[in-house]
């Protein structure tokens, strides 16, 4: 689950992260209050689950409180789109008002989850303010990884270590060591997938503040944390996704016209697959999961139903746990109650009641074509 | 032969009571797997079926001699489930399990590596051997035959369609490993590639990844000095746009070495015979090992 900025610096800045003066509103007159309060000139941010704000216009520089009210109100209401998001773009509900920070320097502090390592790593760069992962690929000298060993933590020489590594002045390496410390307490205290502040702006007069922070937070820890499942933003989410996601079916939206319904996400990966092996496009990832009903079969169906760029829909369905024949009725349910959004559908069904469920397919009077395999699936895609 | 497990390991199962637990636990039975013992807190000097069920995953190893467990326990408990046994002395401990905290799980690898445990998953369907009449795990026994080609794979039903390939084209299985699809998991490809370099009764090996992390990479760099086995490889979500978490915690592309073609590219320059298709995993591995 993703936080806001504003979310994420609170939850910052309750662990001794500093982060530059502000606040945040949902209204214009209210964001030309906070530039009031906060004196001088000021940063308008619209608060949206997206990097790439500043060259999409979502970040603006206000000199005055009237200034920063126009600046939120020529975001608050409207869709921002960056490279990040769809054509469609993401709501702009909120603006997070802030002091405008001079800096000396730029600097990249983050906590991540790495599997290779098997835990948590701390990174850090003197390349901030930049896309990391661009720092990464392109001059991967530049940067620094600490890995932490879960039973002891991060030790407080690792923070220094990594802070003179940055070429830090000696007054600076407490500071920032301190900072991490914040950092990797934030990541394990909240059950954090992500925890990044680009850039941590060192000032002038040697202040270092978090001007932008994203924390990702682990879905399957959120039982643990029900203040923090409350911050979630839906409106950020696409409305279908949402939808899905609460009827326990695992569904992302893609661009092309082949709707997929399977059980499983590697075999639902591999089914996409085979729609771009067949020289189409997948409109969409997704995973009814190993125990479904017939109704969260019904329901994946009447979601990619609903998607007007869908012109065929793919099934695959490797009969388990969740059997074939009831997932031909959930196929069936749904077809029935969306005559007019009917698509030909190409099935594959294999496992625990295959045949009773191709059975109920065949007799259903649907446009289906049932197939074998998966070779089979790709020509009758391609056809 | 076959890794990690054989005809005499004996299978406790920890959430043998629970629905999932009781379910797989008599699918175990059916298959030939000796299931020793069950432990459910609460319930121990309780049967379930003929196996007999312990409050502590201690006492069921002193009073069954158990030496590998599969784990059943919901997700908040998971971790704890799994050190529970490696402190016991339990040698293979697969965590079926889906939706363990990650931050959980790191802890839980690390204590199982430290103490010499092989940890499966979480979130894994389990070990399979077709030739000693053996499961631990959620796949449907019936798919697989006994035979000399490994499998390892990060999924679920797609190593099922792996098998049932397989077994449709006359082509028997040594053991088939699912290690699990979340971002931090126990064993990796890297340790079971070893464990079927070594196996003389596996003569080929089929493994299956898919976009997100460095597993893949890993696995490649390692098979360059380390494996003399024939590798039949498959990465799915060639398809998968960045930054979108497809289903598994861990199939999410966040930098470009977690894309489907890096980690194609990278397996084939270690030799791999890759796989073109989905739909073409039998036939491939039959080519590679000319059956």
């Amino acid at each position: 689950m993703k936080l806001h900025e504003h979310q994420a610096k609170e939850l910052l800045a309750r662990r001794g992260v500093p982060v530059p003066k502000g606040g945040v509103a949902s209204t214009p007159e209210e964001a030309g209050r906070v530039a009031g309060e906060v004196g001088g000139s000021v940063v308008v941010k619209a608060q949206v689950h997206a990097g790439g704000r500043g060259k999409a216009g979502g970040i603006r520089l206000a000199s005055s409180p009237a200034e920063a009210q126009e600046a939120a109100a020529s975001m608050i209401g409207t869709r921002l789109v960056t490279h990040q998001t769809g054509p469609e773009g993401v709501p702009v509900r909120s603006v997070l008002v802030e002091e405008a920070v001079d800096g000396a320097m730029e600097l990249y502090l983050g906590v991540v989850t790495d599997g290779a390592a098997g835990g948590v790593v701390v990174i850090a760069s003197q390349a901030g303010g930049v896309d990391i992962e661009e720092v990464a690929a392109s001059t991967p000298e530049r940067i620094l990884r600490v890995e932490i060993d879960p039973t002891v933590g991060l030790r407080d020489y690792q923070g220094r270590k990594a802070a003179y590594a940055l070429g830090l002045d000696a007054r600076l390496v407490r500071t920032v060591a301190g900072l991490i410390g914040g950092l990797y307490e934030t990541f394990v205290e909240l059950d954090c997938s992500l925890v990044e502040i680009n850039p941590l702006v060192v000032t002038r007069d040697d202040r270092a503040l978090a001007v932008d922070a994203k924390i990702n937070l682990d879905d399957d820890a959120l039982f643990r944390h029900r203040g923090l499942a409350e911050l979630r933003d839906e409106a950020q989410e696409d409305p279908k996704e949402v939808e899905a996601g609460n009827a326990g079916v695992s569904y992302v939206k893609l661009d092309g016209s082949v709707g997929c319904i399977v059980n499983g996400a590697g075999l639902a990966m591999a089914t996409m697959d085979v729609v771009g092996g067949a020289g189409a496009r997948p409109a969409n990832f997704l995973d009814v999961g190993g125990g479904a009903d017939e109704a969260q079969v019904a329901k994946a169906l009447s979601i990619i139903l609903s998607d007007d760029g869908v012109e065929k829909v793919l099934v695959n369905i490797f009969g388990g746990i969740l059997r074939c024949d009831v997932a031909a009725r959930g196929l069936i349910m749904a077809s029935e109650a969306m005559p007019r959004a009917a698509r030909p559908m190409v099935v594959r069904m294999l496992g625990t009641n295959a045949e009773e469920g191709r059975r109920l397919l065949a007799e259903s009077g649907l446009d289906i074509r049932l197939v074998h395999d998966l070779n089979e699936a790709a020509e009758a895609i391609a056809g | 032969m076959s890794i990690l497990v054989d005809r005499d390991t004996r299978l406790l199962v920890q959430g043998i009571t629970g629905r999932e637990g009781s379910f797989h636990t008599r699918r175990c039975i059916e298959y030939g797997t000796r299931v020793a013992a069950g432990v459910t807190p609460g319930k121990g000097g309780e049967t379930f079926d003929d196996v007999p069920v312990f409050n502590s995953v201690e006492e069921a190893v002193v009073e069954t001699g158990a030496d590998a467990s599969m784990i059943f326990v919901p997700p908040p408990f998971a971790a704890d489930a799994v050190i529970e046994a490696v402190d016991a002395g339990i040698g293979v401990v697969a965590c079926i399990t889906e939706g363990v905290p990650v931050l959980d799980t790191v802890k839980a690898a690390r204590y199982a590596q430290d103490m010499g445990a092989a940890l499966i998953g979480p979130n894994c369907p389990g070990i399979i051997s077709p030739g000693e009449s053996f499961k631990m795990g959620i796949m449907p026994g019936h798919i697989h035959t006994p035979g000399r080609v490994g499998v390892v794979s990060r999924s679920g039903t797609l190593t099922y369609e792996a098998v049932n390939q397989l077994t449709g084209l006359g082509i028997g299985q040594s053991t088939c490993v699912g290690i699990g699809g979340d971002p931090v998991i126990g064993t990796t490809f890297i340790d079971v590639l070893g464990l079927f370099e070594d196996d003389d009764d596996t003569d080929a090996i089929v493994l299956i990844g898919e976009i997100g992390g460095s597993r893949e990479q890993e696995a490649a760099e390692y098979m360059e000095d380390d494996v003399t086995k024939p590798v039949a490889a498959l990465v799915v979500g060639q398809s998968a746009p960045p930054g979108r978490r497809m289903g598994h915690a861990g199939a999410i592309i966040t930098g470009s070495g977690g894309r489907a073609d890096e980690k194609t590219r990278a397996l084939a320059a270690a030799g791999a015979s890759i796989i073109p298709s989905p739909g073409a995993i039998g036939a491939t591995v039959q080519e590679m090992i000319g059956a």
